[in-house]
């Protein structure tokens, strides 16, 4: 089976299963899955870019992620003044100090020729660098989090439209990834894995604690949204008389009254919907931008060196190519992306949720998307996401069933059969487990595998 | 001078011996971590997982002895349930070799293969613990509590401050340095552990004389088993059994083992008393301290506490960055990068 027809029957199928599950759950559910599969495409997209290209292996995901979702508070929530007046200056100067501290102690780095003079120096800038900023910063920060703490008690944000937050949140996640990359960069293989899982954890720590930021573990709701809100929907005029028309089949032959009370219950269900259909639409675009973009990237020149780093650095660095530099590009790129999919998801969730974040979720099963999906192919990883999200989102409902089924001949209140049910929620975990550990082994290229023929990759 | 008694008692107290005590238990962890990675040259991710899950028959074990009445006088039941949960996290591991790894050893896979496999492994072992015992905290502490109440050593001493030691505290420390010295007599003086160490410095020449590579690897895999079920067993006495702080600890494991040199068993130890000592003393208020040290007007202000507890946990992976940034090899150099 070539490529071609493999990719097309594998969407046919994941197509069918999404209907399915409209059909026999229900269509707004359907809505929910499909948009978070879109999400977690963009996302695997972006682990792609970073392990299928180039065979970088970052499992910080889960923390560009969250800086997708924090440049999407912090573009769309309107500024606090009151917090600004309160504790803005203090918090300029500690910031300054703060910089200031980082600039003296790299220069002390690189200008002290190493030995324990370096080290002490070093350890002197750092400590008297923490205590001053702390002085300043601290004052800032119980200012801050005293200006109406159950509501605010954070700077909030920047007050535009949450659509730009989606660059904004790739931007914040390339910054992000160029210091990491910096850092962490040019460690072997699991290394990498390792000190990207450690400083991604070490985001989150930042996101839960610095509550004049983030508001912490008190999230910040409410943020606006791209699309029209339901409620608003259900009053405008345009919308009822559309949905009218949508359903003048099912509306025809009631008497006046029933046909208003069908009406408005068509209406709401129908708003719901209609939000989700926005939001689809808005992912669509942009996984299609990235994917087409991804796929060109691909075939280019560029993408034929990325491979052959990959595949071989020595000799490709003999051929002349800056490996670290490419290493560090093509990481930045890659954490953008997955950037750009946290903005969509915390645009999604209309609130930003530090605590939410954790890497089973956040970063291990992306890998599962792209090792199931065919590393190195960008349609594999897209369908990656989608399935995996579906299996990760039904083996509740299906677990559930199953355990329901396998046990019916047990007693209804029997302890083994209310275990097994209560626990079948977890079933997913192990699911997702064997599935990575089947397609390793017996799939190893995944789904859709890596075409290696250039050109046939469209 | 009972100001400085004091000062020194409040330290042990809130410093050094929490240090001994966790120091411990991420030693455990990280002999775990640096063994396979000696051995198997990958970083197991699904190490903590392994713990949980040998914690979890530990915690099974232990109330089925309850209920049948069994108790180990003032020292925890979970003792006598240990060398059943060692038993069934040794099956459970060699099962996963031969299953999962040993594929990917035959082919001679790329580490990083082993390391995605082993995140394969993790949502296995996860999914399983969580299944049987559900994501909710369980205790399974019996027995004494303390060895010494602090207000027994308050009135023993006549000083301000109390100290207190666990038994959990006692156990963990008493046990891991018993399991440190019989893991390095195994290393240095039995045959099995002399090839072990000439397998991880040298694959190739350890092939050439001889020594049978799934043997050794076997017996890694028993060591790193019963080492994961003895930790998360002393773990979840001190504090609890959770499954998901189980898989939270895997970073400061990987920390200890990366600070001390990976690859290298001592380092491992060393490493995990670093990474404790650094969590709890950066994150340490130090106000109480000096107030004792330093006369009376010059008692200080603020907390003296150079990180909020907030990111105590944060601080292992600080450590871990820093340490993979200036000494990539560790204290001891462990295997180059």
């Amino acid at each position: 089976m070539n490529n071609t027809r493999r990719s097309i029957l594998s969407f046919s199928v994941m197509a069918g299963l999404l209907l399915i599950v409209g059909q026999s759950q229900s269509w707004p559910l359907m809505l929910t899955i499909l948009n978070l599969c879109l999400i977690s495409s963009v996302m695997a997209l972006g682990v792609n870019i970073q392990w299928g290209y180039a065979g970088l292996f970052n499992v910080g995901t889960m923390g560009f992620a969250a800086l997708g979702g924090v440049a999407a508070m912090l573009v769309s929530k309107a500024p606090i003044p009151e917090a600004w007046a309160a504790g803005g200056s203090n918090l300029f100067i500690g910031v300054v100090l703060f910089l200031f501290t980082l600039g003296a102690a790299v220069a002390a780095y690189r200008k002290i020729p190493k030995g324990s003079l370096r080290v002490i120096a070093l350890s002197v800038i750092i400590l008297i660098g923490i205590f001053a900023t702390r002085y300043f910063s601290d004052t800032a920060i119980a200012d801050i989090e005293a200006v109406n703490p159950a509501l605010t008690g954070y700077l909030g944000g920047l007050g535009l439209p949450i659509l730009f937050s989606w660059a904004a949140g790739g931007l914040l996640a390339a910054g992000g990834a160029w210091i990491v990359g910096k850092i962490a960069l040019g460690l072997r293989s699991d290394y990498l894995a390792i000190a990207t899982l450690g400083i991604s954890e070490i985001i989150i720590a930042v996101l839960k604690n610095e509550d004049w930021l983030t508001r912490g573990v008190k999230n910040v709701a409410g943020l606006p949204r791209p699309v029209p809100y339901e409620i608003d929907l259900q009053k405008s005029d345009s919308f009822i008389s559309w949905i009218e028309w949508l359903n003048s089949g099912a509306l025809k032959g009631l008497s006046d009254s029933g046909r208003a009370d069908q009406l408005s219950a068509f209406v709401i269900e129908q708003s719901g919907i209609f939000v989700k259909l926005c939001y689809a639409g808005l992912f669509t675009t942009v996984l299609l931008l990235i994917l087409s973009m991804s796929v060109m990237a691909l075939n280019s020149p560029w993408g034929r060196m990325m491979r052959a780093i990959r595949d071989n650095e020595v000799s490709a660095a003999a051929m002349g190519k800056n490996i670290t530099g490419r290493h560090l590009q093509v990481f930045v790129i890659g954490s953008a992306v997955v950037g750009i999919a946290g903005a969509m998801l915390t645009t999604l969730d209309g609130q930003l949720t530090p605590a939410a974040y954790n890497p089973l979720r956040f970063t291990f099963l992306i890998w599962v998307m792209v090792i199931v999906g065919g590393s190195g192919n960008n349609l594999g990883s897209v369908l990656g996401g989608f399935l995996i999200w579906f299996i990760w989102i039904e083996a509740e409902p299906v677990g559930v069933w199953l355990m329901d089924f396998g046990t019916s001949w047990m007693d209804e209140g029997n302890p083994v059969r209310l275990h097994l049910m209560d626990s079948a929620q977890h079933m997913r975990l192990f699911m997702m487990g064997m599935v990575l550990l089947l397609v390793m082994r017996f799939n190893p290229g995944g789904i859709l595998p890596e075409v290696t023929k250039p050109g046939l990759n469209k | 001078m009972t100001d400085i008694l004091n000062a020194i008692v409040l330290i042990s107290n809130f410093v050094i011996i929490p240090v001994l005590t966790y120091g411990s238990q991420l030693a455990l962890g990280a002999l775990g971590i640096t063994m396979v990675y000696g051995i198997l040259r990958f970083a197991n991710f699904a190490h903590s997982d392994m713990m949980a899950f040998g914690t979890m028959i530990t915690v099974l074990v232990t109330w089925w002895l309850q209920s049948l009445g069994v108790s180990f006088g003032p020292l925890p039941t979970a003792l006598l349930a240990l060398p059943m949960a060692i038993a069934v996290t040794i099956a459970m591991t060699l099962f996963m070799d031969r299953t999962v790894y040993k594929f990917y050893r035959r082919k001679r896979s790329a580490p990083a293969i082993f390391v995605i496999a082993s995140i394969g492994v993790m949502f296995v072992l996860n999914g399983v613990v969580r299944f049987i015992i559900g994501p909710n905290d369980q205790r399974f502490a019996d027995g004494e509590r303390f060895i010494i109440k602090a207000r027994a050593f308050k009135e023993m001493t006549g000083l301000g401050e109390g100290l207190a030691i666990k038994v959990s505290q006692g156990l963990t420390i008493g046990i891991a340095l018993a399991l440190v010295l019989a893991l390095f007599w195994f290393l240095q003086k039995t045959r099995t552990g002399k090839a072990m160490r000439a397998y991880s410095d040298n694959e190739d020449l350890a092939l050439l004389s001889g020594i049978d590579p799934e043997k050794v690897v076997m017996v890694t895999w028993i060591i790193v088993a019963a080492l994961a079920t003895i930790a998360g067993t002393l773990y979840g006495l001190d504090k609890s059994f959770k499954p998901f702080t189980y898989v939270q600890l895997l970073l400061p494991f990987f920390a200890a083992a990366i600070v001390g040199g990976i690859g290298k068993p001592v380092g491992a130890i060393l490493g995990g008393f670093v990474v404790a000592f650094s969590e709890v003393s950066i994150t340490y208020a130090y106000k109480k301290f000096f107030k004792y040290l330093l006369p009376e007007n010059w008692a200080p202000d603020g907390l003296i506490q150079l990180l909020s507890t907030d990111y105590k946990f944060a601080v292992s992976f600080i450590i871990l960055v820093l340490v993979l940034l200036i000494r990539p090899t560790g204290i001891l150099k462990g295997r180059s990068i």
